[in-house]
């Protein structure tokens, strides 16, 4: 059987989100890298993986799959159902509840932020200062919400991990990139949750490829 | 036993994706007002539902649950099988993952595309009397035509988006499209043949016509 293949750059966090349920869920794959430099995801052969021209994208036999969420979850029903809490509706709703906050509240108000700070300045731009303020600002609120919930069961859906605490490796390894990873400090409960995760042989890989090569 | 209970009415757009999920499943259920312009979802007995103050949530027994694609995909789940009704398609893995990219699509693609276009034309006048602003719908405009550009050479290809199914990717489109199509700028789709026939087929369907109803912004 062969490996699955996921398609793109491992700067990418969209890529490496990936990685770690590729990983955590012990999923066959290899990363096949694409060249936005040369445009390669506006190719004919990206374009019928992905119609949006972005990364990533996956290959399972037949299947060709894109959008980094749906990508995960695909990993897990195949490989590690229990990270999706399948067979029990009650969890594996409220699994899906914290995959949701982590795109809607937590990603939304984060990557704008990484997007300044990591991406700008290798685009030739300059970082927008009040965007990453503006951001910050309600990056703090979704932390309050983390806070109150850490504090009450060991990972977002409850006492055991899943998809959802996954989801949230590879934008928060580049936060810590960043001069503003200080943020988590004044939530407790939040930091230990992250330090467990980057404990995790999964997180460490993801980890080690966004290093910049020597 | 107790009806399952939505918190926040169809005039949310976010909570009629969750009605007329329970619509397609067919079971009972009770819809709870929640006061925007009074704040109610800032306060203390709404955010012990949603913990970010958001609508709509959802009370199932002793289950308490927010995010509506979340939600939705519960009372799918939960409820599909009894109604003969499979929008998830969760007994193949494969075409589970279609349904999950085109839901995907639905929130980091079309939603930010066509969200602001209610919002300026529809939601903003009604609520708060102002004036769309022409630039916001503007670029919101041109990012959807190319977004619909990618829809319609799927739905070229196959007659609904994960495939020849119905499905939940379908229907999440439902509730911000709905509204869409009230404004002067309905006429886009004219451009896109196949969105609009899977458009039509969409509001054709008992679950959406109902909604469609409680869908009522006006200033």
């Amino acid at each position: 059987m062969a490996p699955m293949k996921l398609y793109g750059a491992t700067l990418s966090w969209n890529v490496t989100r990936c990685v770690a349920a590729l990983e955590e869920a012990g999923a066959d794959y290899e990363i096949v890298p694409i060249n936005f430099g040369t445009g390669e995801h506006k190719s004919p052969e990206h374009l019928a993986r992905n119609p949006f021209g972005q990364v990533p994208a996956l290959q399972d036999g037949d299947l060709v799959i894109f959008e980094s969420r749906a990508i995960c979850k695909y990993a897990c029903r195949k490989n590690k159902p229990e990270l999706l809490k399948e067979g029990d509706l009650k969890e594996a709703a409220i699994v899906d509840v914290w995959v949701e906050v982590e795109a809607h509240q937590y990603t939304s108000a984060l990557s704008p932020i990484l997007f300044e700070v990591l991406i700008k300045p290798m685009l030739g731009g300059t970082c927008d200062q009040k965007v990453v303020d503006e951001n910050l600002e309600k990056l703090k609120k979704v932390l309050e919400v983390y806070e109150a919930r850490l504090s009450k069961s060991k990972y977002l859906a409850g006492d055991y991990i899943s998809l959802a605490d996954l989801n949230h490796a590879s934008v928060t390894l580049c936060l810590f990139a960043t001069p503003y990873a200080s943020v988590f400090d004044a939530y407790p409960h939040v930091k230990a949750w992250w330090s467990g995760l980057m404990a995790r042989p999964s997180v460490q890989k993801v980890a080690a490829l966004m290093k910049p090569s020597a | 036993m107790a009806p399952v209970t939505v918190f926040g009415s169809a005039v949310f757009a976010n909570a009629a994706r969750v009605l007329v999920c329970l619509e397609e499943v067919g079971i009972e259920y009770e819809v709870v007002e929640v006061d925007y312009m009074a704040k109610e979802h800032k306060g203390p007995e709404h955010l012990s539902r949603n913990p970010f103050g958001q609508i709509p949530a959802l009370q199932d027994g002793d289950v308490m649950l927010f995010e509506s694609r979340a939600i939705s995909k519960y009372v799918l789940r939960k409820y599909g099988k009894a109604s003969n009704v499979d929008l998830l398609r969760e007994d193949s893995a494969e075409e589970a993952a279609l349904v999950d990219v085109w839901t995907e699509v639905e929130a980091h693609h079309y939603f930010p595309a066509i969200a602001p276009i209610v919002y300026e034309c529809v939601v903003f006048p009604a609520r708060l009397g102002m004036q769309p602003n022409q630039k916001v719908v503007d670029e919101s405009l041109e990012k959807l035509g190319k977004v619909l550009e990618i829809y319609e050479a799927r739905l070229s290809k196959s007659k609904y988006l994960a495939g020849d199914f119905f499905s939940f990717a379908d229907l999440t489109h439902f509730p911000y499209t709905y509204y869409f199509m009230k404004t002067t700028h309905a006429s886009l789709l004219d451009k896109f043949p196949h969105v609009k026939a899977w458009w039509e087929d969409l509001m054709s369907r008992p679950s959406t016509k109902k909604h469609g109803a409680g869908m009522f912004l006006e200033p």
